[in-house]
């Protein structure tokens, strides 16, 4: 058990399904599943190691940093790995039950490759091997939203891929800029090396904007609204739930481990931005009249909450931060997969005439309620111990002007989850006709939401494990 | 975990359960449901028999779990909590036998019936609730749980209603919030303490605390229905009749006051709370309250909402016994806690009985009603006579103990308030009661059903009579051991004895 390189196992086994799916597509569906079933188990078998064994680091094929790949998994890496894997699982579930077999044939090989390309980027110790995966990432995303078809996922994807190029291009020249002038892209090596210089200044920018682009933090949000909208249900889970934070991944690691700017005014800027996304953000979702923009407008604001974060860079900070990434990713692969079990049902997304549907899909709306606890930070769940601890983090420093972001941001999540929402509560007739949605398409749905809840109750334990391999403590000031 | 541990999970746990089962029953499934609903209710109230008897002989209940480094989710037995739980549990058995007559035949009812479990279990949480985190979580889950209650019909006004509810709660909760992350960043501990645990920040933090101190009750003040965070507590009952009584009797607006209670004596303690100056604006406030619910009551002819206004008013009796700062005057608040929700429990099933029979939502219609439901309105008059405070009902010892403590405090005006309070109450109850027994009835009601031989199905007949002998009783045998006035007296002597 000790020596078996699960890190490896994790990358492999989605690659070997994507080309299983692609080879028998015929039967991509248990191939998938039992894929995903894989996953799991191999992420939790590394989870145990890094318990057990602290950081895991692989050379893979035998060379070792500066020459060969490394992986790395440290606390942070699992973590993101293990929610990938939860809501991963929850997808390819409740795809199983979406798909005609036409499109299962095109999306299974599509997924799988997007899981891959993910959990490598989770696992990858150099910045160049962040460059490839975040590019396979994006290609992935773009092909699967171009999946759904009609003009609307077309131009989506159209838009969503020349962002995505331009955005990993500007990484990748911040790369070579970086390999040029330390002659290393490992983030270890980098992390000794670098020292201020006009050189690492135009890297830093290029790479944190191409990323911000990626991560569509306001105001270079534009193209993530149509884009996850028009994609098919668990598409847009994903694309929400996983792709986006990805990026945000990155930029985490390259803040926090390389360049240590985050108390400068440039962390303020992000700051700021951050709130300009969660306010903006909130106020267009309440103005969205279709539930799934709406939803996709949320993913703006939540992405904004991330980036407190970095003008406050404490530890609770960085810590309630990734909290609400990690409770976000499940709550909103709940209220994707629940807005596609409703328009599933009812043939359309708009909120005002939610009315019929809503109520005879209670499981789906229970979902997208719990969801939406967590999204506006109610105790308990995941999103409020993130608030909390970012509450908590920006009166330690003294910078109570991000409170009132935190709070005026879930005021309006509130605002629009419940406008979703009170149209169960209406008076149709109740008919009891068949269902054109598949049970597990609801469970799916309704267990991740619960799974964002109950983050709110386990906190300790994914807090202790932010701790292995300690990426915060050199730069905490709290 | 041991039994002093478990037990305040058992409680929570004897209506969360049966609420989360029932969600997933068929809407037919009646005889289940009611097992369900009313096992559930049987078995809290044993739970919190053992538990009073337990606290009133030393024992320690106590459930923590961690929730964060430093913080813990703690439930707790103290006389306090005690008090607050055995009135929810005993009226969550009454209401639910209600509940279960009045919503006969009407749809969602698996739906009603689980979030009104998961109402129960968040009030018992408030209650138990052993630092101010852990009453936030309770106090969020109340809201949460409580709005599909009031929206429960789906007509636009309930819609409307339900909206303005959350707008109100939600941003109080919010509040809340903000002051609770306040305080713990100031006093590194949330834990309720005999009290108050921010004595040593008097000194150097004056305007935090205060500043503190007006956000946790702004934030309590919006469910306990204070001027002028009110205006949702009219408007919500358009929800069926249990709703309202949960509402205005256990649930909501009694959690806000249990909540401003908490605040002043084991979050601040009632002397840093006078030290600080923020008592004497709370006295006024409360003040304020109770004369302008009361005005506005005399001047509702839906009958509901004249006694939702009442409300308003009698919950201020609470805060004002808490705000005068005396032991007996906290004695009068404590035990009005108790006594407004018998009593106005009793009233809201009354005018349940008078809709669901009759058809009789307005104080215009209810000619003569006395004649027809005699059970329902001799309930009705012995709520309201006790509203008024007339002797030997349970309203009486409140306001007895109110104004005592006021002049004991050296506030004498604080009496002319609630002398004035008293007359208005008159002034809204008596003519009710006039028109009810005097006046001739009409040719017909609004839309009358028949019951057989019984004024009405007695399942909306037994629970007001009971609560009605309730209050009789807690008037009558207020000396007597366990009563809410020597309960009352039992938690003063902790908070104020050396």
């Amino acid at each position: 058990m000790h020596a078996i390189p699960w890190g490896v196992m994790v990358i492999l086994l989605p690659l070997v399904g994507a080309v299983s799916c692609f080879l028998w597509p015929r039967r991509s569906v248990p191939l998938g599943l039992v894929t995903a079933l894989g996953v799991v188990a191999c992420v939790a078998g590394l989870g145990w190691q890094v318990v057990e064994q602290g950081v895991q680091r692989y050379a893979v094929g035998g060379w070792v940093a500066p020459l060969g790949i490394d992986l790395y998994a440290d606390g942070l890496s699992w973590l993101m790995l293990m929610v990938a894997a939860l809501v991963g699982l929850g997808i390819s579930v409740y795809s199983s039950g979406y798909f005609n077999r036409d499109k299962a044939i095109q999306f299974w090989p599509l997924w799988m490759f997007l899981w891959t390309a993910l959990n490598a980027l989770f696992l990858s110790a150099d910045i160049f091997n962040l460059y490839v995966t975040l590019e396979l990432l994006g290609l992935a995303s773009v092909a699967l939203v171009a999946l759904a078809g009609g003009a609307d996922a077309l131009t989506g994807a159209m838009r969503y891929l020349l962002v995505s190029l331009l955005g990993s291009l500007a990484y990748l020249l911040g790369v070579a800029l970086l390999y040029h002038s330390f002659g290393s892209v490992d983030i270890a090596l980098l992390a000794q090396r670098v020292e201020s210089s006009p050189t690492v200044w135009a890297a830093v920018g290029l790479m944190s904007a191409g990323l911000l682009l990626k991560t569509a933090l306001f105001p270079l949000h534009f193209w993530l609204p149509p884009a996850h909208a028009s994609a098919a249900a668990p598409v847009g889970a994903a694309l929400s739930a996983l792709v986006v934070e990805a990026s945000f991944y990155i930029l985490l690691r390259l803040w926090v481990e390389i360049f240590p700017l985050s108390g400068t005014a440039l962390g303020q800027l992000l700051g700021l931005l951050g709130a300009a996304a969660v306010l903006w953000g909130g106020l267009q979702a309440l103005r969205q009249t279709r539930l799934k923009l709406l939803i996709a407008y949320s993913t703006v604001a939540q992405i904004g909450y991330l980036f407190l974060a970095f003008p406050l860079a404490s530890s609770i900070a960085w810590k309630g931060v990734i909290y609400l990434l990690l409770s976000h990713a499940l709550a909103k692969a709940a209220m994707f997969m629940a807005a596609g079990n409703i328009v599933r049902f009812g043939g359309h997304d708009r909120i005002a005439d939610l009315d019929r549907v809503a109520q005879r899909l209670p499981l789906t709306l229970t979902a997208f309620a719990l969801a939406g606890v967590s999204i506006m930070g109610l105790p308990p769940s995941g999103g409020f111990i993130g608030k909390w601890l970012l509450l908590e983090a920006a009166l330690h420093a003294g910078q109570w002007w991000w409170l009132i972001v935190l709070i005026l941001g879930g005021l309006l999540a509130a605002a629009y989850v419940f406008k979703v929402i009170g149209h169960a509560f209406t008076q149709p007739a109740v008919t009891h006709e068949a269902r054109a949605v598949a049970a597990r398409m609801e469970w799916a749905a309704l267990i991740l939401a619960v799974a964002a809840i109950l983050l709110g109750l386990v906190a300790l334990w994914p807090l202790a494990l932010m701790d292995i391999g300690l990426p915060f403590v050199g730069n905490s000031t709290g | 975990m041991n039994w002093n541990a478990g037990l305040p999970l058992l409680i929570l746990g004897s209506s969360l359960l049966p609420g989360l089962v029932i969600f997933f029953l068929p809407e037919e499934r009646v005889a289940t449901r009611t097992t369900l609903n009313l096992a559930g209710a049987v078995i809290k109230l044993v739970l919190v028999g053992v538990m009073v008897w337990g606290v009133f002989h030393g024992h320690y209940y106590e459930t923590r779990l961690p929730l964060l480094p430093g913080l813990d989710l703690v439930l707790r037995a103290d006389a306090l909590s005690v008090l607050f739980v055995t009135l929810s549990s005993v009226l969550w058995l009454l209401t639910t036998v209600y509940a279960i007559g009045y919503l006969e035949g009407s749809p969602h009812r698996s739906r009603f019936f689980g979030f009104f479990s998961l109402c129960v279990t968040a009030t018992v949480g408030v209650a138990l609730a052993g630092n101010l985190i852990t009453f936030l979580l309770f106090y969020e889950l109340l809201t949460l749980a409580t709005y599909p209650l009031i929206v429960h019909r789906g007509t636009e006004v309930a819609r409307r209603a339900g909206r303005s509810y959350l707008i109100y709660t939600v941003a109080g909760g919010t509040l809340l919030l903000v002051a609770t992350v306040w305080l713990y960043d100031l006093a590194g501990s949330l834990e309720f303490t005999h009290r108050g645990f921010v004595a040593e920040l008097v000194d150097t933090h004056r305007v935090a605390l205060t500043a503190v101190f007006v956000l946790l009750i702004a934030g309590l003040g919006v469910k306990a229905a204070l001027v002028p965070f009110h205006g949702w507590l009219p408007q919500a009952m358009v929800a069926p009749a249990p709703v309202s009584a949960l509402l205005h009797a256990v649930a909501v607006v009694k959690a806000g006051a249990f909540g401003i209670v908490r605040v002043v004596y084991d979050v601040y303690g009632v002397t840093v709370a006078a030290d600080l100056g923020v008592t004497g604006p709370l006295t006024i406030l409360a003040a304020v309250t109770i004369i302008y619910g009361s005005v506005r009551a005399l001047f509702q002819d839906d009958l509901k909402r004249r006694l939702a206004f009442s409300t308003v008013s009698q919950i201020s009796y609470i805060v004002l016994g808490v705000a005068i700062v005396g032991p007996i005057a906290t004695i009068g608040g404590l035990v009005h806690l108790v006594h407004q929700g018998v009593m106005k429990i009793t009233l809201f099933f009354c005018a349940g009985n008078l809709a669901e029979t009759l058809g009789i939502h307005k104080i215009s219609e209810m000619n003569g009603v006395g004649r027809r439901m005699p059970w329902t309105m001799a309930a009705f008059t012995i709520g309201a006579l006790g509203m008024i405070g007339v002797p030997p009902l349970a309203g009486f010892i409140s306001k007895w103990y109110l104004g005592l403590g006021a002049l004991e405090a050296g506030q004498g005006w604080v009496i002319v308030v609630l002398a004035g309070s008293s007359v208005l109450n008159a002034g809204y109850f008596l003519p009710v009661l006039y028109a009810a027994w005097f006046k001739s009835p009409p040719d017909g009601w609004p839309a009358e059903r028949s019951f057989g031989r019984s004024e009405t199905a007695w399942s909306l007949l037994a629970p007001p009579v009971v609560t009605a002998l309730l209050t009789l009783a807690a008037g009558l045998l207020a000396s007597a051991p366990f009563s809410p006035l020597q309960w009352a007296r039992f938690i003063t002597g902790q908070e104020f004895l050396p």
